[in-house]
């Protein structure tokens, strides 16, 4: 029996897409929300070190899994390898419902209003396609609120002087300091730095239905035993699907989006369950399956007046992948710091962010998630002996004496730095597989350094010895969780690849709404700023949407 | 819910029967678990690896996370972890990690006359430092190469040791009570 045809249809139920469908469901749209990955929840994946969001060697616990996914990653030189989803290279994000927000570490950053001009500020460096975003800050700011609001998020920005503007106080306090941030922050100030709380999607008191933090020390790469840590599963989904609006279809792998002759969307094509090819008709479809996804699907989907993929008749879809360049320091003291209060994250730094001369941007520095014993093994200063009596030592005594600083480096983007699909590997379903390649800007490199001279500066004034600094390579193709910029948001048609409301330039009934929007990828953790795409996107379907008429083509 | 447990009943019924067989076989030979001068084996039963491979893995491992105060790769039950895992998440490296076990018993032969287990402590240290170094003959490692091949038995081991109990290894908690972790930890703990 052929599937209703609904208003809408969203792939994938993260950050952006759970969003979109809430909004569209509210509006009073029909919904019908896709999701590749299942449920998740403690009891099906626990505490389990090696197979969670942070340590994959036994597999991806939140998804998607080794058995039926692949990549191809193109190394600089031209030569190719397969990589599965649990390995190095893939650049994973996760596939289950809420997506990375079940078991990320939940920092919810707003953005920087300079993270949106970026371009005004710096110029172009030669090599890259930086630009400024089509919006700016206080557009998204109404979505942000709301995303801290519906989602829960526990901050303070009066501690932190260079917060952008807002309205509205955070709708939880923050959490406190522990141990190693009380010892950090006070180190900060004598450096003339201005310490304050991360901002997290994580109740600091009982919000939204849900309770207060129990502090597990495996919080970042889990899901919560108890939903303390707030995501799209917990909060919007569940939401949307109370409306009676959205129907929610999980273990459905959508390997095309339905485009006629006329060069209108007319729905999905996916695999369900049982591997049964199925169509949903619907009359628009939003895409927010993440910036490698995402950008795959449109590739994959081929039509008479789009041959090379849904939209990208320009060659823009799946180009400027970024992530974010991880750096920092990590350092040694003689007294304990650590504490048996999981997450860890607690206090963060944004003198850095913006306004090093000679730099276009920078980074947000904070101190780290608790990492576990496994995770720890391979945290060592330079030559350091990899295994024996002393690396088993080092565990013992350093294990709660390591204080580590470090930041997410905005990456300026490149246009080689891409997602294309491979022509020849296909996953389970028969589906081409992303083909990712290039490699970061050489710029990203010295921003790195600049930040982790800050980072080692911090841990010094905190008292430690024995500091290392450590910086991202030029290596391959950047990416991973926090993966973005393939489908960016522009006003010109010939160098963007959707309209400032993530509508297409080229069909006006398909959407995007997740990470691949994003222009640049500010120098934060980019979760809450997907999710207020999701409200702006939504937002603005449900306000043009008028009855159907504007999208019925 | 009632079928689970009469599964499980079965099933721990079935694990006596082989351990008493084990048992009278060893009194019986001899020969199945105590091994002469190369030390007593670790008891399986095994998936993946022969009790051979099995000896030999168990003191590789211990060479990289080495009984000193605390226990060792040995005690927490590291080979029982590699087994495991090389019939499952691991499954794709068990020709390389079983081909390099060939190799270094083969280089050890080649060297020394005598299998890996029966050489002296510092000499074992030696012979996996060249190994890490790819520095070991390269007729012998061919594939896997040397360094691969330490790399896998130092990240198993690794894993074994300092990962979740529930797969095999870090038997008694041995890494965590050593790093001064509570486990199993106290769910609804609330220090603010």
């Amino acid at each position: 029996m052929p599937n209703k045809h609904v208003n809408a249809v969203v792939v994938g139920a993260g950050a952006g897409g759970g969003v979109v469908a809430k909004v569209l469901a509210e509006a009073g749209l029909s919904v019908v929300l896709l999701e590749r990955g299942s449920w998740q929840s403690f009891e099906d994946t626990t505490d389990d070190e090696l197979r969670s969001q942070r340590t994959t060697v036994l597999g991806n616990a939140y998804g998607p899994d080794n058995a039926r996914h692949r990549r191809v990653v193109e190394h600089p030189n031209g030569s190719t390898r397969i990589v599965l989803p649990s390995e190095g290279g893939y650049g994973n994000n996760a596939a289950c419902v809420g997506s990375g927000t079940l078991s990320y570490g939940a920092m919810a950053w707003r953005f920087m209003e300079q993270d949106f001009k970026m371009r005004t500020l710096y110029g172009c460096p030669e090599g890259s396609t930086l630009d400024d975003w089509p919006i700016s800050y206080a557009e998204l700011e109404p979505c942000y609120e709301r995303a801290e609001w519906e989602i829960g998020v526990a901050g303070d920005d009066a501690q932190n002087p260079f917060a952008p503007p807002r309205r509205k106080p955070h709708p939880m306090p923050p959490f406190p300091y522990n141990r190693e941030a009380r010892l950090l922050a006070g180190a900060a100030r004598k450096l003339g730095w201005h310490p304050f709380p991360i901002p997290m999607a994580r109740n600091s008191i009982p919000y939204g239905g849900r309770p207060k933090c129990i502090h597990m020390r495996s919080c970042c790469g889990f899901a919560c035993p108890i939903n303390a840590k707030g995501g799209t599963q917990n909060t919007v989904i569940p939401a949307a699907i109370a409306t009676g609006n959205c129907e929610l279809r999980t273990d459905a792998v959508v390997s095309e989006v339905l485009v006629d002759e006329r060069g209108r969307a007319r729905g999905v094509a996916y695999y369900d369950v049982n591997d049964r090819l199925q169509r949903q008709t619907a009359d628009l479809v939003v895409v927010a399956a993440s910036a490698t996804e995402t950008a795959r699907l449109l590739l994959n989907s081929k039509s008479k007046l789009f041959p090379n993929g849904a939209g990208n008749n320009q060659d823009w879809v799946g180009r400027n992948l970024q992530g974010h360049g991880y750096t920092g320091a990590n350092g040694l003291v003689d007294e304990e710091v650590y504490e048996e209060a999981g997450p860890g994250a607690c206090v963060a730094f944004c003198d850095f962010n913006h306004g090093a001369k000679g730099l276009c941007g920078g980074a947000m520095l904070a101190n780290e998630f608790i990492s576990l014993p496994y995770h720890f093994t391979n945290t060592r200063p330079p030559g350091a002996p990899r295994w024996g009596l002393a690396h088993k030592a080092f565990q013992r005594e350093n294990y709660k004496r390591i204080v580590r600083v470090m930041g997410p480096v905005q990456e300026i983007p490149v246009f080689e730095s891409r997602v294309r699909v491979d022509p020849e590997v296909k996953d389970h379903w028969g589906i081409p597989v992303a083909r990712l390649s290039g490699r970061r800007h050489p710029h990203d490199v010295e921003i790195a350094e600049f930040i982790c001279d800050k980072a080692a500066q911090l841990l010094m004034a905190a008292g430690a010895h024995d500091i290392w600094t450590w910086k991202p390579g030029l290596g391959g193709p950047s990416g991973g969780q926090h993966q973005a910029g393939t489908c960016r948001m522009g006003n010109d048609p010939k160098s963007s690849v959707t309209n400032r409301y993530g509508q297409l330039h080229e069909i006006d009934n398909l959407f995007v709404a997740d990470g691949s929007l994003n222009v640049t990828n500010g120098g934060f953790n980019p979760a809450l700023t997907i999710m207020a795409l999701g409200y702006w996107v939504g937002g603005y379907i449900a306000r043009e949407w008028q009855g159907g008429a504007h999208f019925k083509g | 819910m009632a079928e689970q447990s009469r599964n499980g009943a079965s099933r721990r019924t079935c694990l006596k029967v082989i351990a008493a067989a084990a048992g009278g076989a060893a009194a019986g030979v001899g020969g199945a678990v105590a091994v002469g001068r190369l030390g007593r084996a670790p008891e399986g039963p095994w998936r993946v690896l022969t009790p051979e491979e099995a000896r030999l893995t168990e003191a590789v491992a211990e060479q990289i996370v080495p009984a000193d105060r605390d226990p060792g790769a040995r005690e927490a039950g590291v080979v029982h972890y590699i087994d495991r895992q090389l019939d499952g998440p691991l499954a794709r490296f068990a020709t390389p990690f079983r081909a390099g076990l060939r190799l270094l018993q083969q280089t050890c032969q080649a060297r020394h006359g005598k299998p890996f287990e029966a050489l002296g402590w510092s000499e074992q240290t030696r012979l996996l430092e060249e190994l890490e170094r790819n520095k070991a003959p390269k007729e012998i490692w061919t594939e896997p190469s040397a360094r691969d091949f330490f790399n896998l038995c130092r990240d198993f081991t690794m894993q074994g040791f300092y990962g979740s109990p529930r797969h095999g290894g870090n038997r008694n908690y041995a890494s965590y009570k050593m790093m001064g972790l509570e486990y199993p930890r106290l769910i609804g703990q609330n220090r603010y």
